[in-house]
């Protein structure tokens, strides 16, 4: 049957509009011209600034501790949480799942905004345990998602033959269950990492003097115009890594 | 499940995550809302005492043109969002599978790319130095003092860029599920391309797009950076009131009442959309 070809070429369109910015600044993280508007050489200097900028290292730095830790601990919440919803059936699991949910359709500034507002009314000092907070707060969801995923597609029959083969249910879980069920966990994983770097919005509203994270900081340089082909150089390297985790991820969800 | 010993295991496996969203979902979202009616202390904190008086400032007339601009800006963007996402996900979903996967990962990496980075890189886009204006004064598609920069033209391009693939994602979930032997019957029996596309595809994939198009309006809805970065100084959404009452004036119960606001902006069109496919599906299964 003869294809109409319109959609084959809005999809080619719409990808070529969804990676041009990118392209514009990698291109412009290796141009000499401070502006970008024209290409006057190629040039590893903002590399080299990027390479001594220690302020910016620092925040790589607290980025990773508060993307390692958080992923970890909602790695942990959201397994038992999509293990909570896919075993039972009860009033408890329709409360759960809608509060599971909507964190995932809740607008960044209203979490933040609300976090915020806790922790002010509580007496916590914001810093890097709040922001640590209000990250696994966010990815729990995420990692629920993905891992409950996986748990649709499990075969539970295989607990059964562990069973009958005399295994107690615990060394079910822990030798049949959880390491096929590891690469949903991990790519969920890899996710919370992703969306804990990448968070600028609720990090904003609940960090304290002190925890500049890595978005935190690339704000506070576009502030100044000095430091934007420096941003440019800082992009192309994030979107390197992006890439990477991306394509780690989707290969960990397709292994069967 | 129903033994004493299966009740108390359930509760230990749903605790944890129960409770962490309890106390910092449920609670801080509560929280909004009574502050709303708490008076401010000039620390930026919260005084002692209950008042009503926060919520009369919401009835300040400047506030109008403010929600109107979030509501259409919000509304239009759900509109383009949903038109190319239909004929894209369209597309993915009935190539081959490794050609799927591959473009699936061309919609998502740049989804994951840091959002401050993407919204960045169409400020130099858009930049009145930047490659996209001399493109167009090249071309003679613009005059040369044109600004692509700082308006309301900027922020809803913008916003359609950082949502699309909140629009693709749901959608190409519904159509990978779609039959699409069914266009091919409708072709048979006369329709043209568009014709099988918007009476047999689009009704297909309903619930894909009334899910995305709830992300994409409620994702939009509460947007502060793109207008702060993107658009002029008249081009505010309610995002930016709430943060401006936050951080410049620290003023948490008038920030408060505006969020309570959004939530209830964000909480109708998801609970109307909950309840129509509740019913939706009633109605089917009779």
């Amino acid at each position: 049957m003869r294809r109409s070809w319109f959609p084959a070429l809005l999809t080619a369109v719409v990808i070529a509009f969804l990676f041009a910015p990118l392209v514009v600044l990698v291109t412009n993280s290796f141009n000499a011209s401070r502006f970008g508007g024209e290409w006057e050489g190629f040039t590893w200097n903002w590399y080299e600034k990027l390479w001594a900028a220690d302020e910016v290292w620092e925040s790589v730095w607290v980025t990773l501790k508060i993307a390692l830790s958080a992923s970890l601990a909602s790695m942990a919440l959201g397994t038992l949480a999509a293990y909570a919803l896919h075993r039972f059936r009860s009033w408890l699991q329709s409360v759960h799942s809608v509060l599971i949910t909507l964190p995932l359709v809740m607008p960044d500034i209203l979490m933040g905004m609300s976090l915020l507002a806790l922790f002010i009314l509580s007496g916590i000092e914001t810093g890097l345990l709040t922001i640590w907070i209000a990250h696994v707060t966010f990815c729990l969801s995420f990692v629920t998602m993905v891992v409950l995923g996986r748990l649709q597609d499990f075969d539970f029959t295989l607990i059964d033959a562990a069973r009958d083969l005399g295994a107690t249910r615990k060394q079910a879980v822990i030798k049949v269950l959880l390491p096929l069920l590891l690469p949903g966990v991990l790519a969920g994983g890899l996710l919370a990492f992703t969306l804990s770097i990448d968070d600028y919005v609720i990090t904003f509203f609940v960090s304290g003097p002190g925890t500049t994270t890595l978005p935190l900081r690339v704000a506070s340089m576009m502030k100044t115009s000095r430091s934007l082909p420096v941003i440019n150089a800082l992009s192309t390297l994030l979107i390197a890594s992006t890439f990477l985790l991306a394509a780690l991820s989707f290969r960990l969800q397709r292994r069967a | 499940m129903t033994s004493p010993r299966g009740v108390s295991k359930q509760w230990l496996i749903t605790l944890p995550s129960l409770a962490w969203l309890g106390v910092f979902f449920v609670i801080p979202a509560v929280l909004i809302v009574v502050t709303a009616f708490r008076p401010p202390d000039l620390q930026g904190g919260v005084g002692s005492g209950w008042t009503t008086e926060t919520l009369q400032v919401l009835r300040d007339p400047a506030y109008l043109p403010i929600v109107w601009r979030t509501a259409w800006l919000s509304g239009l963007t759900t509109l383009v969002c949903l038109a190319l996402a239909l004929p894209v996900s369209f597309q993915i979903a009935r190539v081959g599978t490794r050609m799927r996967q591959f473009l699936l990962l061309l919609v998502v990496i740049p989804f994951l790319s840091n959002f401050l980075i993407r919204v960045f890189a169409w400020k130099s886009l858009l930049h009145p130095e930047g490659p996209l204006t001399k493109l167009l004064i090249a071309l003679h598609l613009v005059s040369e003092d044109a600004m692509l920069l700082n308006n309301l033209g900027a922020v809803l391009l913008v916003l359609i860029y950082t949502q699309l693939p909140f629009a693709i994602l749901p959608l190409y979930a519904a159509a990978e599920k779609f039959d699409f032997s069914l266009l091919d019957a409708a072709r048979d029996l006369g329709a043209g391309p568009w014709r099988s596309f918007s009476k047999v595809f689009v009704p297909g994939v309903r619930r894909g797009l009334i899910s995305a198009a709830v992300m994409v309006f409620v994702s939009s809805l509460g947007q502060y950076v793109i207008p702060q970065m993107i658009g002029g100084a008249s081009d505010e959404m309610l995002g930016s009131k709430i943060a401006q009452r936050v951080f410049s004036d620290r003023n948490l119960p008038h920030a408060s009442a505006l969020a309570a606001a959004l939530m209830l902006a964000v909480l109708v069109p998801m609970l109307i959309v909950t309840m129509w496919q509740r019913f939706g599906r009633k109605e089917a299964a009779s």
